[in-house]
């Protein structure tokens, strides 16, 4: 299949730009929600989505074999023990800070355009 | 293919492909080669966001909010993160325009082929050029690598390192696609055996630049 190319039926790509466009549309919906779980929650399931949809369907990921899927989508993996541990570590330094050099005393300005 | 082989899929087919005595990956080399630099391009992305993610947890200092900070004012009324939610449409418009010219580039449609590729050039060049309005305005009101007035310095050095990186990127590849759509045009894959498998190629590399603004935006813009 995949020496002859990809091709496949436009309707597919009509859907999955209209599926995007509205994605997007609630991803940005997001930004006049309250900072909490539930908003860090939709903007990471619409990030998914729409990642997923542009490497499986645009990208044509879905239609190559799963040793190639597995060869691409398998090493960036390993950037979750990075989150992880970056996270860690950054939790860690905020808090010597506030020990070593007390709160932040930094008074920020309002942007207006 | 010559020979009508049947081959094995799922797990019995990752076997298969590795351990018979041929090329692993049953697509053209070029493609190979641009999924695994996207791969390597993912680990640097990746480390950008993961190292601002960093600086952002260890500062003491308040983060900017970005919906202000990137704010736009249309006609007296405040409209947050306006001009990203543009740029964000512009450069999903263009992955559609691209994942069209792919497919007609497989139909040999040439001219549409061209056409499509043209229109997704100048959408990228037009989120480029929002991108600089977008720098020049925060420069103006004071924002810097070093310190900006309405929060953590460290806001405007991963500001400009991670949309910079990824405004390179769009550059690069509206050239990419400039070079490969009047090649489509004037013939030049014609002369190699009519094989448009390039335009899927850069279509890869063009879908990955709208792939990582979609984490930029999930990350930066809105966390």
């Amino acid at each position: 299949m995949a020496a002859e190319g990809q091709q496949h039926p436009l309707k597919i790509y009509w859907i999955m730009w209209g599926a995007l466009f509205v994605l997007s549309a609630f991803s940005y919906a997001t930004d006049f929600m309250d900072r909490g779980a539930l908003r860090h929650f939709l903007i990471l399931l619409f990030m998914f989505l729409k990642a997923g949809g542009i490497v499986w369907i645009f990208m044509h990921m879905g239609w190559e074999r799963l040793a190639l899927k597995f060869a691409i989508l398998g090493p960036p993996v390993a950037i979750l023990v990075l989150i992880w541990l970056m996270a860690y570590e950054g939790f860690y330094v905020e808090d010597t800070r506030v020990e070593s050099f007390g709160e932040s005393t930094f008074v920020p300005e309002t942007p207006h355009h | 293919m010559s020979e009508a082989v049947i081959e094995p899929t799922g797990g019995a087919g990752v076997v298969h492909d590795w351990s018979r005595d041929k090329q692993v990956f049953g697509v053209p080399w070029g493609k190979a080669m641009m999924w695994i630099f996207l791969l390597s391009d993912t680990f640097i992305f990746s480390c950008f966001l993961v190292g601002y993610m960093m600086v952002r947890i260890s500062t003491t200092d308040p983060w900017p909010n970005p919906s202000e900070v990137f704010g736009l004012t249309v006609m007296g009324q405040s409209v947050p993160l306006l001009l990203i939610a543009i740029m964000t449409f512009v450069l999903i418009t263009s992955s559609g325009t691209m994942a069209l010219a792919v497919n007609m580039g497989y139909r040999k449609d040439r001219k549409k082929t061209f056409w499509l590729m043209l229109a997704t050039a100048v959408l990228g060049a037009t989120f480029v050029g929002m991108q600089a309005f977008e720098w020049t305005k925060l420069i103006l009101e004071g924002v810097r690598p070093w310190e900006n007035p309405f929060g953590a310095a460290q806001f405007g050095s991963s500001f400009f390192m991670i949309t910079g990186f990824h405004g390179m990127h769009v550059s690069a590849g509206v050239i990419y696609l400039l070079i490969v759509a009047f090649r489509v045009r004037n013939g030049f894959y014609e002369k190699r055996g009519g094989n448009y498998e390039i335009v899927e190629i850069a279509g890869l590399y063009w879908h990955f630049v709208d792939l990582v603004w979609v984490f930029i935006f999930a990350f930066f813009y809105l966390w």
